[in-house]
């Protein structure tokens, strides 16, 4: 188990567990339980944990595989800095969010799922993993070959000036004109 | 059309049967909790939830006694190996066993779904008829005790629990409940450390955690032994339910009206899966028997670009081509088996396998046979197998286009040098006179051994005059602007650069209408057949040029695609 990253596999269960508060919440919710306002609170708190979620960090090794469309989540968890880079902040931040949600049976799941997700990114934080933002490549400029570095100094050789008079007796011959009278 | 026919009709055939009984084992149950007589009373606490928590639980018991039955590797095996007689595209199907086990977990994760939101219902709508929240009906339902002439309806008992953790107190003291909310998050485990990710990157981690299945069947037959969802017992004389419904306050005192009296089903659960998981017990004592088997080290080579191949010998080893094996090393990791596709031929008498550098096994198992003194043994090494659908299809066609991509060569290894062992000795079963065999790769960095392999085959057929039998072409698709100078260089000498071999290399990808008119014009009248181990584009493309070149005519050239997964 050597080159495991764990965030990887945390990211996966925080994600699961955003969608099993969602619904957990959403049941509550709609079912109008007993205690509704912490379903309200799952939805909310499942929703927040899908979108910080989404964005999957890019690997210290290997190809990265991006979610769809996962671009525009990319950036808005970028520009929460280190917030979001560090794992130790989503670790609490996770054990901290899935706390409410044990005190209504249908978000219990949830809240275990996420305290789980929270014990992984534990895991990963003490490991020395980070959050990267996943970002498309740039498009380096295509340098020029070197040999078209240098234009060339000289101008190109020319035959002496009496080849290069005008032969009006053999026009075909003449095969250039001159643009500017050579004088002899 | 024709085509879709055979290659897919089995499996979407199978498919229909499956989700059938699926949809069935739903109807029906959910018809039986929804209209049967005797859960009139417990639909009145719970509506239709009721049905809706037990339709899913039917439908769960059927896909959790499928799910075991595919990853049995060697059941599938012995069910080929009697299946010789029913065609290869029945066999075929035991190859898709992956493909199924995911859907069947899908299906399996939907319905968990269904019936926890459900089951949530139900204990939200048992904790307020308990409390007096419904009307009369349900108070005096709930109210019923286990005593000696009265028996409960409601499961919820305790009042004395605070109102909102009533239902978390009721489903984490009774057996139904915790081993539900325990059953669940190793299903949830088990799913998210199986996505596609981590089971390509930390193959560790989504093994071990899979095995949190153990938990998870113990769980689910424990699941149902709670006898909680009760329904009416039934009385002679019957009870008349639609009478009594509106006169709770004769209960017992009225002869049509006797005290309702309620039992729970018992648990059904182990029914489904008891024989599943006695053959998975077995497969996995067979796995364990096939391990102590002793395998010796007849060779072991170390190819360039850290390739490493072994050569072993176990007694009663039959295989064919195209087939691969599972090898468990336990100075490595005593718990896994790793897959590899076998580059030998049944011809020989030793099988073997080429093992790149492609993770931790690998790269330590490389590192151990780095270290080793000449000619020792090897360290204990486990074989499962032989699995996988033969491929000897590929022995019926007169012509043969065989193409393999990147790592897709390794089978061809054992193919080429099966057709040429069966070849020299004139085997009937070979009807094979010419081969084109289709190499593209982005680099031939640890391939090095399969030029080598061609080589020699290239060599011995010359010796025979038989040059034109097996025809190749490399293609290096990652070519760059090094290389072409370099080929440019030295393109008027008699062996390729890159590979030594006589035919010369190409560089780029293949133009495939070139190459079928060519396969075309020097076959006017045979069938050939094409066969890919590569990726699904790439054999999409050719299936595509199998059609368009093929003729319709039967005396001239035609082209079949078989969609091999070696």
């Amino acid at each position: 188990m050597g080159k495991i990253e764990w965030a990887m596999w945390a990211n996966e269960q925080a994600l699961a567990s955003g969608l099993i508060l969602l619904t957990g919440g959403i049941v509550g919710v709609a079912g109008q339980f007993r205690g509704w306002q912490f379903a309200a609170y799952a939805i909310a708190a499942g929703a927040f944990v899908c979108l910080l979620e989404y964005p999957r960090s890019k690997r210290t090794k290997g190809t990265s595989v991006e979610r769809t469309g996962q671009y525009c989540f990319t950036v808005c968890v970028k520009s929460f800095g280190p917030l979001t880079r560090n794992y130790y902040v989503r670790a609490f931040l996770h054990a901290a969010l899935s706390v409410p949600a044990g005190f209504l049976l249908a978000t219990v799941l949830g809240c275990v799922c996420l305290g789980i997700a929270s014990i992984i990114y534990l895991a990963a934080a003490i490991r020395g993993e980070h959050w990267e933002p996943i970002l498309p490549k740039k498009e380096i400029a295509r340098k020029p070959d070197d040999s078209m570095k240098n234009p060339p100094q000289n101008p190109p050789p020319r035959p002496p000036p009496e080849t290069r008079r005008k032969r009006v007796d053999d026009l075909e011959g003449a095969a250039y004109d001159n643009p500017i009278p050579v004088d002899e | 059309m024709g085509n879709w026919i055979i290659n897919h009709g089995l499996t979407s055939f199978i498919l229909v049967v499956w989700m059938g009984i699926n949809i069935f084992l739903f109807v029906w149950f959910y018809l039986l909790y929804d209209l049967g007589d005797d859960y009139y009373y417990t639909r009145h606490l719970l509506g239709s939830a009721l049905a809706w928590a037990r339709a899913p639980a039917a439908v769960l018991n059927f896909n959790c006694m499928l799910i075991l039955l595919p990853v049995c590797r060697n059941l599938l095996s012995l069910l080929r190996g009697s299946f010789m007689c029913c065609g290869r595209t029945m066999r075929k199907q035991l190859d898709k066993n992956i493909s199924f086990h995911k859907l069947v977990a899908y299906m399996i994760a939907l319905m968990t779904a269904v019936h926890l939101i459900a089951h949530l219902l139900n204990v939200e709508w048992y904790n307020n008829s308990r409390r007096g929240g419904y009307d009369n009906l349900s108070m005096a339902l709930s109210n019923l005790e286990d005593t000696e002439n009265t028996t409960y309806l409601n499961p919820i008992r305790k009042t004395d629990v605070d109102a909102q953790q009533t239902p978390t107190y009721f489903v984490f003291t009774t057996i139904a409940g915790l081993t539900g909310i325990i059953i669940t998050l190793a299903l949830i485990l088990i799913i998210t450390s199986s996505m596609e990710v981590i089971r390509r990157s930390y193959f560790e981690v989504f093994w071990y955690t899979h095995h949190l299945f153990v938990i998870f069947f113990i769980g689910l037959v424990i699941h149902g032994t709670g006898f909680i969802v009760r329904g009416q017992r039934t009385t002679i004389p019957p009870y008349n339910y639609t009478l009594c419904k509106d006169r709770i306050e004769e209960w017992g005192q009225i002869p049509q009206c006797p005290l309702p009296q309620f039992e729970g089903g018992p648990a059904q659960t182990w029914r489904w899966v008891i024989g599943p998981m006695i053959l998975y017990l077995c497969e996995r004592l067979l796995r364990f028997i096939r391990y102590m088997q002793t395998v010796q080290y007849r060779k072991i080579v170390m190819h360039p670009s850290k390739v490493l191949e072994l050569q072993l010998v176990r007694d009663g080893f039959k295989m064919d081509v195209g087939q691969y094996i599972f090898l468990n090393c336990p100075a490595i990791s005593p718990l896994e088996w790793h897959p590899f596709t076998m580059t030998s031929a049944p011809e020989e008498d030793f099988f073997s396998v080429h093992i790149r550098s492609a993770g931790d096994w690998t790269d330590r198992l490389i590192d151990i046979m780095q270290h080793l003194p000449e000619g020792a043994q090897g360290p204990k090494m486990g074989v499962d197998g032989p699995f996988g659908t033969a491929s000897e299809d590929v022995f019926d066609y007169e012509v043969s286009m065989l193409v393999g991509a990147g790592i897709g060569i390794t089978p061809f290894a054992s193919i080429l040098k099966s057709i040429w062992y069966k070849f020299k000795t004139s085997n009937p079963k070979l009807r094979t006179r010419k081969i084109y065999f289709y190499w593209l790769c982005r680099e031939t960095h640890a391939f090095e051994w399969f030029a080598d392999l061609l080589q020699v085959l290239e060599r011995e057929m010359e010796e025979r005059g038989m040059g034109d039998f097996l025809t190749y072409k490399l293609y290096l698709t990652g070519w760059d602007q090094s290389h072409a100078t370099h080929a440019c260089v030295h393109f008027d000498e008699e062996t390729d650069v890159v590979t030594g071999l006589k035919q010369k290399t190409h560089y780029g990808r293949p133009v495939w209408d070139k190459e079928f008119e060519e396969v075309r014009k020097e076959n006017p009248s045979s069938v050939v057949g094409t066969f890919l181990c590569g990726p699904v584009v790439l054999g999409k493309v050719l299936e595509k040029k199998c059609a368009k070149f093929s003729d319709v005519d039967p005396r001239k050239t035609r082209f079949y695609f078989n969609k091999e997964n070696f």
